[in-house]
């Protein structure tokens, strides 16, 4: 390889298997036979199903650990406080499937009668099960997962995502590119080792035209509980979120700062919004909540929330 | 596999010349794999080992920031790619897709068998030399790029994966997926290090277990792996890797420091039964 790697121009492209990225992956043939040109039907069908719900967002990072599945766990947690309000919460990491552990769920799908859950993980029996399955059937199985469930009326339908940029991440965009999503919320910590993925999915959602509602940046410093000094364990030595968000101009929703009845609650499978209702965190993580739904249903032009 | 020797009319493979070869394998994003594989790296390093480090993690090549080789050139032998030296006595060699990107904000959004097509590459064309150890730095997950990082690795005979976890819950759910990955793929398992493992306030000195406590040792247990040792939270870690310092060199008094030496040093004297 002699080339810098361009991105695959996706199966479905005219350029499917004749672009000089092409050269050497193993679909090369399949995709210039031109089998994959044909716009996928499902597309439609899913646009279909979208119908009934109102609110779209994903839930991305690039970089792992930041805790993407604990913010989709408890955003749909708040916003399913109100009772009138129907959420909808779906885990596409295939192979990771964190949700129904943080959601405390062994297999029931609904964690209260207005928020249910779908997640590859009910599909396993054992939680030794691995699901080590090529980007194709992972495809597939998101496919399914938007298509065959039926979402009912929902107001909020959060994505949760595995980290990267990658299969899961084109074709949930891809699938859901008739049914408009609103935007994607992207997680990251203070440092430059996360900063540097989560520069790049900002780019691959500027690349998909998937608006940024904005960044949260977690584990933002950590409150002894002793002697009530801060420490940042993890630097933000080149900024951190806010420096990028100033960079790239995107919206810094909030930050969060660690706090050790988050990991202890998403052990147990419970809301950190009961466990500790005062915790700096759950202030932070209630005023991210309301910036979001402010995004989704503007009671303003949305030029003037942007400079608010 | 050590010096496998040159038939006649075709090249050497350039895995030939590396010893040992270890996979860092989690599951779970975020709980320090890069990390791990860069300092025991540094610690097989300090042990007077040449190292090698494959960074097979396309989406988010973390290491060449850890090892303060950001943005360095990648020239080609007739042997394939030469991997780039990281410090002066060319002791530790890095090979990275960091190192083939034009701009290091630009997202690779490769599907499934693009990446698996280059990670044979990485496994095939390098040309790494001699070296003690290689340690191949995994992206989180169970899907295109770790089977096709085993199965390009499988005619070199790794020595085994190294489970990364943090305690609580959620990661060892993972890595028990990861586990049954190796099982079934037939890779073995020389055990597991748990990372995040408490954290001692610089101020007070109270110890607390932010990431929750336990996961790792008990996940060992059950999965009748050893238990290679907790890594606690330390502040200077994180920030010598975001400056891609030494830190086995410059922090010897750190908590971490005693763990991590203590990790290679298993590793060490684990190896010649491995080969078995």
């Amino acid at each position: 390889m002699e080339e810098v790697p361009h991105d695959c121009p996706g199966a479905d492209s005219t350029q499917a298997g004749r672009g000089p990225s092409c050269q050497g992956c193993p679909n090369q043939r399949l995709c210039a036979s031109g089998a994959g040109a044909a716009p996928d039907p499902a597309i439609e069908e899913i646009k279909e199903k979208m119908k009934t719900v109102k609110h779209k967002i994903l839930i991305l990072s690039g970089k792992g650990g930041v805790g993407k599945s604990t913010f989709s766990a408890h955003l749909a947690h708040g916003l399913a406080e109100d009772e009138n309000t129907q959420v909808a919460l779906l885990d596409i990491d295939i192979c990771g499937p964190s949700i129904p552990k943080i959601m405390g769920l062994e297999g029931e799908q609904y964690v209260e009668d207005n928020l249910g859950v779908m997640s590859v993980g009910f599909l396993l029996s054992s939680p030794d099960d691995a699901v080590i399955w090529r980007g194709p059937k992972k495809n597939g199985m998101i496919k399914q997962f938007l298509r065959d469930v039926d979402w009912g009326d929902v107001d909020y339908l959060l994505v949760d995502t595995p980290p990267g940029t990658s299969d899961e991440h084109l074709s949930v965009v891809q699938y859901l590119a008739a049914a408009r999503i609103d935007g994607a919320v992207i997680v990251t910590t203070p440092q430059e080792v996360s900063l540097q993925d989560v520069r790049k999915e900002i780019n691959f959602c500027h690349k998909v035209a998937l608006p940024v509602i904005g960044v949260v940046e977690n584990m933002s410093g950590f409150v002894c509980p002793r002697c009530k000094k801060e420490s940042q364990i993890f630097p933000p030595t080149t900024g951190g979120a806010e420096g990028m968000c100033q960079d790239l101009k995107v919206p810094l929703l909030g930050k969060v700062p660690l706090d050790p009845h988050i990991g202890e609650s998403c052990d147990k499978g419970q809301s950190f919004f009961v466990e500790a209702p005062n915790s700096p965190a759950t202030l932070a993580y209630r005023s991210i909540i309301q910036k979001i739904q402010e995004f989704c249903t503007p009671r303003q032009p949305k030029e003037d929330l942007v400079s608010s | 596999m050590a010096g496998a020797g040159e038939l006649a009319g075709a090249e050497p493979g350039n895995l030939s010349g590396v010893r040992h070869i270890i996979l860092v394998l989690s599951g779970k994003g975020g709980v320090g794999k890069s990390t791990i594989s860069t300092e025991l790296a540094l610690a097989l390093r300090h042990e007077g080992k040449k190292v090698g480090i494959l960074d097979v993690d396309l989406c988010g090549p973390s290491i060449p920031r850890m090892l303060r080789a950001q943005g360095k050139a990648v020239h080609q032998c007739d042997s394939g790619w030469v991997p780039v030296f990281v410090d002066q006595e060319q002791s530790i060699s890095l090979m990275s897709v960091g190192f083939l990107l034009e701009n290091p904000d630009e997202a690779v959004v490769w599907r499934g068998p693009k990446k698996s097509a280059l990670i044979k590459q990485f496994v095939s064309d390098v040309a790494w030399g001699e070296l003690d150890y290689l340690v191949v730095d995994t992206p989180p997950g169970t899907s295109d790029e770790h089977m096709a990082t085993v199965e390009a690795l499988r005619p070199y005979r790794p020595l085994g994966a190294l489970m990364v976890t943090t305690p609580q819950a959620v990661s060892v759910g993972d890595v028990r997926r990861e586990l049954t990955f190796c099982r079934k793929t037939g890779l073995q398992v020389m055990g597991v290090v748990e990372n995040m493992s408490g954290f001692a306030c610089p101020h007070c000195a109270a110890c607390t277990n932010i990431f929750s406590r336990g996961g790792g040792e008990e996940l060992a247990r059950r999965a009748g792996v050893p238990f290679l040792g907790s890594v606690p939270l330390d502040p200077e870690l994180s920030r010598s890797l975001e400056e891609g310092r030494d830190f086995i060199q410059e922090f010897p008094k750190s908590p971490a420091f005693s763990a991590l030496t203590s990790i290679a040093r298993e590793i060490l004297n684990a190896t010649p039964a491995l080969l078995s």
